[in-house]
């Protein structure tokens, strides 16, 4: 209950600063942070409880983008709708990857989802209704009231997001469906042997991560008025995913959070203060640090630390 | 007399390599079974067969009358057949306890304060009950193949294949380990010894089977099988 | 779409040019991912370093090739590091090809992307050399030289690698490893160390292979991502651990990508390699020739 009382004071809390008069900047800041959140999260349900890596975040996010763009485009569709309508295609695309590749070894479906980045971004570079490779200006109707503008509803709307995100991810956690996919990750035979139903689980697992990263790229649309192939598919959302989870810690729902709240600072200092370049270099030299001597992430530390 | 397993014809190849050749094999119930053979000979494949890691080429397995074949791992271990594999394979980040858990969760389908109860039990049978919250990364060899004992009963079998389990222990330690297989027969369970200790095989079962590159070479009672020349020269050499 | 004969025929010359420089570049992979099972994504991000390198020497006038033949022992050196790094920190700890494993990888990838971004900048660079540039007149086809050398070298270097595991020793036992390592290790041969030796080797083929690369086309830092896909449909296509299969997975690719080309145009061409590459892990994912 502890959880549910801190998430609905955090949603509340969301809510009244989008409608405060705090400085613009801050909404901006902590939508792409959010928007960390809910893909780290949602990449640890696969990658950190099972141990399959998806390496194709960003096909999932550009997917679920692109998803939100059509439904306006055809049908004029609300936001709530864009976002169903991503997490739909998300899941599905995580379904489809997982029957082709959940039965290889985990490198097959790691190249795999590195595979759907380029194929999706070359569908999307080809697709003329959406834009081509030059991309598509989007009219947004007025934004809804309570808000003033879209980078407060949508901070507000990734909050939310954020929160569905980590529930999910704990509810998993904590069932017994968390249980069998951490036999997965340990010894996949033994876990077989024990009667956990292995390729079930990991499609279930990667289902619901492909929702979730799909619907966290749902608002971005919106949020820029604008979507093009490039960007939508950037290869920084899959490592910066990754990285996040790692270093925040894979074994737990809290790990996640931590590790895109660290990065996500730690970035954005990078890019003000250097430059954005050094910036990418940052977590990739993190993630490998990390990956080779802390490998249970921040909160594997901070159980050691308390040790002492 | 209906078997609880009847292997026939079963073949596998890995590439050019025949790991297993036209194996027939029929075990009662409540059978108490041997299987021995030279390093390579097919033993593990075999039992991989049967429990569905592997899939037969040719032949068909029928466990309980039902033929299994075609069935993925796991819907074998919830029909019935449990296995241990030759070098522990625990679940890693799990204390002892909740190695059992799984198997009692998604097997038996217990909730969370059944299956831990019925783990402890079974922790208690097989002399692990004062490790139940160590992490199954901190157990010397001989607490690991108790565990993976512990936990392939956990999955609550009519046949339980035992693959090895008492390789590098000591006397004392193969006596315990023989003792609770001994209990799980009295209980009803269908056991299949695959082992290298002679004396163990022998005081244990009640029918032994060789193979040898990957066939049957031989089929009998322990004391048949010691003195059979073809089981002799398969171990030592032409 | 304009379809005839004519168009095919080229696009088929064209397609096994490239297909067996395809098999080049995928051959270390072919070692390190299909013979010694490293889960190693950052191979073609290695390529693109060594097509930097050649680049760099090229500037002090080196011919490109002799450039990429130069930068082999480096590199060799290097890729017995990283195995060496990559042994010490995961393979020895039992958690190889999972998940921190790949991550690694796909980790060192990016900080090499990153570092050639920072050291040369995003725009492309290419080099200069005789045999860039001008084509040779078959009939009626003009088949550019600088794909008639890396055809070449490419077909050298396979070769090469495949006589050199098949008829020397260490070469054999490098396949030992691969098939039955505790059999290697009870004869009284250090695993580790004949896999370090291999990884050396393979990454010794990419600083070629990276040479070739530039002499091919211009290079730029992305340019690794494209080449993920193919690599691996190449090896994958070919099956693990077969070395001439590679030469005809990638003569497969090769064409492919050359008929998509010239009939569908460049902006489809990207996606065929990873498009054959989830139609064999669909289909056959033990590929063609793989053991």
């Amino acid at each position: 209950m502890k959880y549910w009382t801190g998430a609905a004071v955090l949603l509340i809390a969301a809510f009244a600063a989008s409608l405060s008069d705090v400085n613009e900047y801050f909404f901006y800041a902590a939508f792409v942070v959010l928007q960390f959140i809910v893909l780290a999260t949602a990449w640890n349900i696969l990658g950190g409880y099972a141990g399959y890596v998806n390496f194709g975040t960003a096909a999932f996010f550009g997917l679920g983008a692109y998803t939100a763009v059509l439904l306006f485009k055809a049908l004029s569709a609300p936001l709530a709708v864009q976002i169903a309508g991503a997490a739909a295609m998300g899941g599905l695309l995580g379904f489809g990857a997982g029957m082709l590749t959940l039965r290889l070894r985990g490198i097959f479906f790691a190249i795999a989802t590195v595979a759907l980045i380029f194929i999706l971004e070359t569908v999307m570079i080809n697709w003329r209704y959406l834009g081509g490779a030059t991309g598509l200006q989007l009219l947004r109707p007025d934004v809804a009231a309570p808000f003033d503008s879209y980078t407060r509803m949508l901070f507000f709307v990734m909050a939310l997001e954020a929160v569905a995100a980590v529930s999910v991810a704990r509810y998993i956690q904590t069932s017994w469906i968390g249980r069998g996919l951490r036999a997965i990750r340990d010894t996949e035979e033994a876990a077989e042997a024990s009667g956990v139903p292995t390729l079930r689980l990991k499609l279930v697992a990667c289902t619901v991560s492909g929702a979730l990263m799909g619907a966290a790229g749902a608002p971005m649309p919106m949020y820029l008025s604008f979507i093009e192939p490039a960007s939508s598919f950037n290869l920084l959302y899959s490592v910066n995913t990754l990285a996040g989870a790692i270093i925040g810690g894979t074994a737990h729902w809290a790990g996640p959070l931590i590790g895109a709240l660290a990065l996500a600072s730690l970035q954005q200092i990078v890019t003000v203060t250097i430059s954005n370049e050094v910036n990418v270099l940052v977590v990739g030299v993190l993630l490998v640090a990390f990956v080779v001597g802390a490998p249970d992430g921040i909160l594997g530390l901070f159980k050691r630390w308390i040790r002492f | 007399m209906d078997s609880v397993l009847r292997i026939s014809g079963v073949s596998k190849r890995f590439g050019g390599f025949a790991a297993l050749s036209d194996v027939s094999i029929e075990i009662a119930p409540g059978e108490r079974f041997g299987l021995i053979g030279p390093n390579g000979s097919g033993k593990t494949t075999l039992i991989n067969c049967v429990s569905g890691l592997l899939h037969n080429d040719t032949g068909s397995i029928v466990f309980d009358g039902e033929e299994v074949s075609a069935l993925p791992a796991y819907q074998r271990t919830r029909r019935g057949i449990a296995r241990s594999f030759q070098i522990p394979r625990p679940f890693a980040t799990m204390s002892v306890l909740e190695n059992l858990i799984v198997p009692l969760q998604y097997v038996a389908h217990l909730g969370e304060a059944e299956a831990r109860k019925e783990a402890l039990g079974v922790l208690q049978r097989s002399g692990l009950a004062d490790k139940a919250d160590t992490p199954s990364n901190r157990l010397s060899q001989v607490e690991l193949r108790k565990l993976e004992l512990a936990r392939a009963m956990a999955a609550r079998p009519r046949l339980l294949i035992s693959d090895e389990a008492m390789a590098g222990l000591s006397g004392s330690e193969v006596d315990e380990v023989l003792k609770i297989m001994f209990d799980l027969n009295a209980a009803g369970i269908t056991i299949i010894m695959i082992e290298h200790i002679m004396h163990a095989v022998m005081r244990f079962s009640q029918r032994v089977v060789c193979l040898d590159a990957g066939r049957i070479i031989c089929e009998g009672t322990p004391a048949s099988i010691v003195q059979n020349g073809d089981v002799q020269r398969a171990y030592l050499g032409a | 779409m304009i379809f005839s004969f004519d168009l095919l025929a080229e696009a088929l010359l064209f397609g096994v040019l490239l297909g067996c420089f395809y098999a080049a570049v995928s051959i270390g992979l072919s070692v390190s991912f299909g013979l010694l099972d490293v889960p190693n994504v950052a191979h073609p991000a290695v390529m693109v370093l060594g097509s930097y390198f050649t680049y760099v020497l090229a500037g002090y006038g080196f011919d490109p090739i002799v450039a990429g033949v130069v930068l082999m022992p480096a590199f060799f050196l290097l890729g017995m590091l990283i195995y060496r790094f990559y042994y010490e920190s995961f393979e020895r700890r039992g958690t190889e090809a999972g998940v921190r494993g790949l991550a690694f990888f796909f980790g060192l990838a990016f900080i090499i992307e990153v570092g050639l971004i920072l050291a040369f900048g995003v725009d492309q660079r290419s080099v200069q050399a005789a045999y860039i540039g001008t084509s040779l007149a078959l009939g009626e086809y003009r088949i550019p030289y600088r794909m008639l050398v890396a055809f070449g070298v490419a077909l050298l270097l396979t070769f090469s690698l495949s006589l050199y595991l098949s008829k020397t020793f260490i070469g054999r036992a490098i396949k030992a490893v691969a098939q039955d390592e505790p059999a290697l290790r009870l004869m009284g041969a250090n695993p580790v160390r004949i896999k370090q030796w291999a990884f050396g080797i393979a990454t010794g083929a990419s600083a070629l292979a990276g040479a070739m690369l530039i002499i091919v086309g211009p290079v730029e830092p992305a340019l690794d991502r494209l080449y993920i896909g193919r690599t691996f449909c190449v090896v994958v296509l070919a099956g693990l651990g077969s070395m001439t299969g590679t030469l005809g997975a990638g003569l497969i690719l090769g064409v492919a990508e050359s008929i998509v080309l010239m009939f569908f145009g460049a902006s489809w061409a990207p996606a065929v390699a990873f498009g054959l590459l989830l139609v064999v892990l669909g289909i056959r994912p033990q590929g063609l020739f793989g053991r």
